[in-house]
């Protein structure tokens, strides 16, 4: 079953093509790395699939309900209902606590539960850094900060910009094996990354050019094989 | 924890660490605060602080004889100050006229109460003194100078009494008394003076009222005395009670003017602190709004932050501006300020009112602000 389908859709502002006739689909539990040059058109991808943005021509289905034509609020109600964010550089609120800052994402959703903020915290192994503020964590905790944030309130996909790029070795790799177990629980994970190794543990790899799909790499018991873009815009075999 | 108390949390971290910022907002709410409490205490004092100093015009109100007589009876004349409230009489003077001569010369004698006159007539100028004894008396600028008498002097008056007899008194000029008025050309004598010398007594043609009181309250107080002492015609002298409220409604006028002006700029500073902090914390606002906050959210807590400053400056110039009004009062009457407590409260709830004003520009900024921005890594 397919929690993201994007049918044909373009971005262009002015003479500028960011996204070019794209389609693309993402089954429930998949795992999609999105890469790219800079300039390639993932982050439009990632805003049009983080409701943030509309695209010029084309539909959006997320978890079955057509995007394009919802209004701002309706799309604020999506983004908080369904997918959970995880940014490159973290986004913190600096002048509330770890924990804080994953209950405020309880606070948009629906209502605070402290228990399961810091058991969300556990999930990512920071129970014991609850009440520190972000300037007194690592860039490595403040990362897992965001991702137990983005899991707080149990979203359908889940979103992660460049999420290992401000990250040093260790800290990308405990950052990837929260991922992975996020994945191997059933979560549906869209990456957009620089890092081949980030796109390495994807079922399947996007590659960007000038606004359109160039390769797709598919990932199945451990071997790789590309598909003709035209071919492999849904999930691989 | 609450959804209540995690958005006070919310604000209360934010304002304590934008504190140098906040500090400033803070302090243009407080500054604005106490001049509006301070001018507000002020503009409601005025008309018993000018009240006072108003009596310095003279008289306010006359009583006349009512109907076609020409003498009113002191005893209505007492029962009339009887209606005024005692802490608003600033003093009451009757005035009995009657013709006398000085050597062979007509003036007209006017019989009163010099210890009252004192009163409702402090702008008289006296060279020399008062009258004390029963026999001193004031003449007119205007007599003197023609008579040439000057304070000490002794004169003898005589004329006719009421019965036809004829009477004749020494008396001795105490002091001179210059008005620029028709008081230039009198001749004052105590009132007991003049009734022996007419032989009759208990009557006035008019009698004098200095009422600490506003124009309305005048015309209350003269409608009063109409319908419960019938002999009296109660009238207010226009001159003065026009003047005092044209001079209170232009005092007030003045410090209403004052306090809108404090107002605007107190927005300005405001709205222009908070603009800075929105466009400080455009990245956390798009943060906050890719995590699923909406735009009535984002007011909130916008609102709230400036409602919050705007509750702690009204709490700080409420306190401030008593002081304000204090000092203003203190040196420009003389006195003290009476201040109504409930111009506090009324101070609290226009600074949250005109911070909650000047922030609906910077809110309206903030909802603007997209949430794809926290992608974008600007």
């Amino acid at each position: 079953m397919n929690i993201l389908e994007l049918k044909n859709i373009s971005m262009i502002y002015g003479q500028v093509k960011a996204l070019y006739d794209v389609s693309l689909s993402v089954e429930q539990g998949e795992w999609l790395a999105i890469m790219g040059p800079s300039g390639s058109g993932k982050t439009t991808m990632m805003n049009i699939i983080g409701c943030m943005d509309k695209p010029t021509n084309g539909s959006v289905l997320l978890d079955g309900e057509e995007l394009s034509r919802l209004s701002p609020a309706e799309l604020t109600a999506i983004r908080r209902d369904k997918i959970g964010l995880i940014f490159q550089q973290f986004h913190l609120i600096s002048y509330l606590t770890a924990l804080e800052n994953v209950m405020v994402a309880q606070y948009y959703h629906s209502m605070i539960d402290e228990a399961e903020a810091l058991s969300a915290l556990e999930r990512v192994g920071l129970k014991d850094r609850a009440k520190h503020l972000p300037r007194q964590l690592s860039g490595g905790e403040q990362q897992r900060v965001c991702i137990a944030r983005a899991l707080i309130n149990y979203p359908r996909l889940i979103l992660a910009d460049e999420p290992t790029g401000n990250l040093d070795e260790t800290n990308e790799r405990i950052v990837m094996e929260i991922l992975r177990k996020l994945h191997e629980g059933g979560s549906t994970i869209i990456v957009v990354t620089h890092d081949p190794e980030v796109a390495v543990e994807a079922d399947r790899t996007v590659y960007l050019e000038h606004g359109r799909i160039a390769n797709v790499i598919c990932r199945v018991g451990g071997a790789e094989h590309v598909e003709e873009p035209m071919f492999s815009t849904t999930c691989c075999p | 924890m609450t959804r209540r108390r995690m958005f006070m949390k919310m604000l209360v971290s934010s304002l304590i660490r934008r504190r140098s910022r906040m500090i400033a907002a803070l302090c243009a709410i407080a500054i604005g605060a106490t001049v509006l409490l301070g001018m507000a205490a002020i503009s409601y004092d005025i008309p018993r602080q000018m009240g006072r100093e108003f009596r310095s015009y003279g008289a306010n109100m006359v009583f006349v004889a009512s109907g076609e007589d020409a003498l009113l009876k002191l005893d209505d004349a007492r029962a009339a100050a009887g209606v005024i409230p005692p802490k608003s009489l600033v003093g009451m003077t009757p005035y009995r006229y009657e013709i006398v001569r000085v050597n062979m010369q007509g003036y007209t004698a006017a019989g009163t109460d010099f210890e009252q006159a004192r009163e409702t007539s402090p702008y008289w100028n006296i060279n020399g003194a008062w009258p004390s004894g029963e026999d001193d008396i004031l003449i007119g600028s205007d007599i003197a100078e023609f008579t040439r008498l000057a304070p000490g002097s002794a004169i003898t008056i005589t004329g006719r009494a009421a019965d036809g007899a004829r009477f004749r008194r020494d008396m001795t000029i105490s002091g001179i008394v210059r008005t620029g008025s028709v008081e230039d050309k009198f001749i004052f004598m105590h009132l007991g003076t003049l009734e022996a010398l007419m032989g009759d007594s208990g009557t006035a043609e008019v009698v004098e009222v200095s009422i600490a009181a506003d124009e309305a309250e005048l015309n209350e107080l003269a409608g009063a005395i109409s319908s419960r002492v019938p002999g009296i015609s109660p009238r207010l002298v226009k001159r003065v009670t026009q003047s005092e409220t044209a001079v209170l409604s232009k005092l007030q006028a003045l410090v209403f003017l004052v306090s809108l002006v404090v107002l605007v700029l107190t927005m300005i500073c405001v709205a222009t602190t908070m603009m800075t902090v929105v466009m400080e914390r455009r990245k956390e606002i798009g943060l906050k709004k890719a995590i699923g906050a909406d735009n009535r959210g984002i007011a909130a807590e916008f609102l709230g932050e400036g409602m919050l400053l705007g509750a702690l400056g009204g709490l700080l110039g409420t306190g401030m501006g008593y002081f304000f009004a204090q000092a203003v009062s203190v040196n420009v009457f003389g006195r003290g300020v009476v201040l109504d407590w409930k111009l506090a409260p009324a101070t609290v709830l226009v600074s949250v009112a005109v911070t909650a004003a000047s922030c609906l520009w910077p809110v309206r900024r903030a909802t603007d602000v997209e949430p794809a921005l926290v992608l974008r890594g600007e």
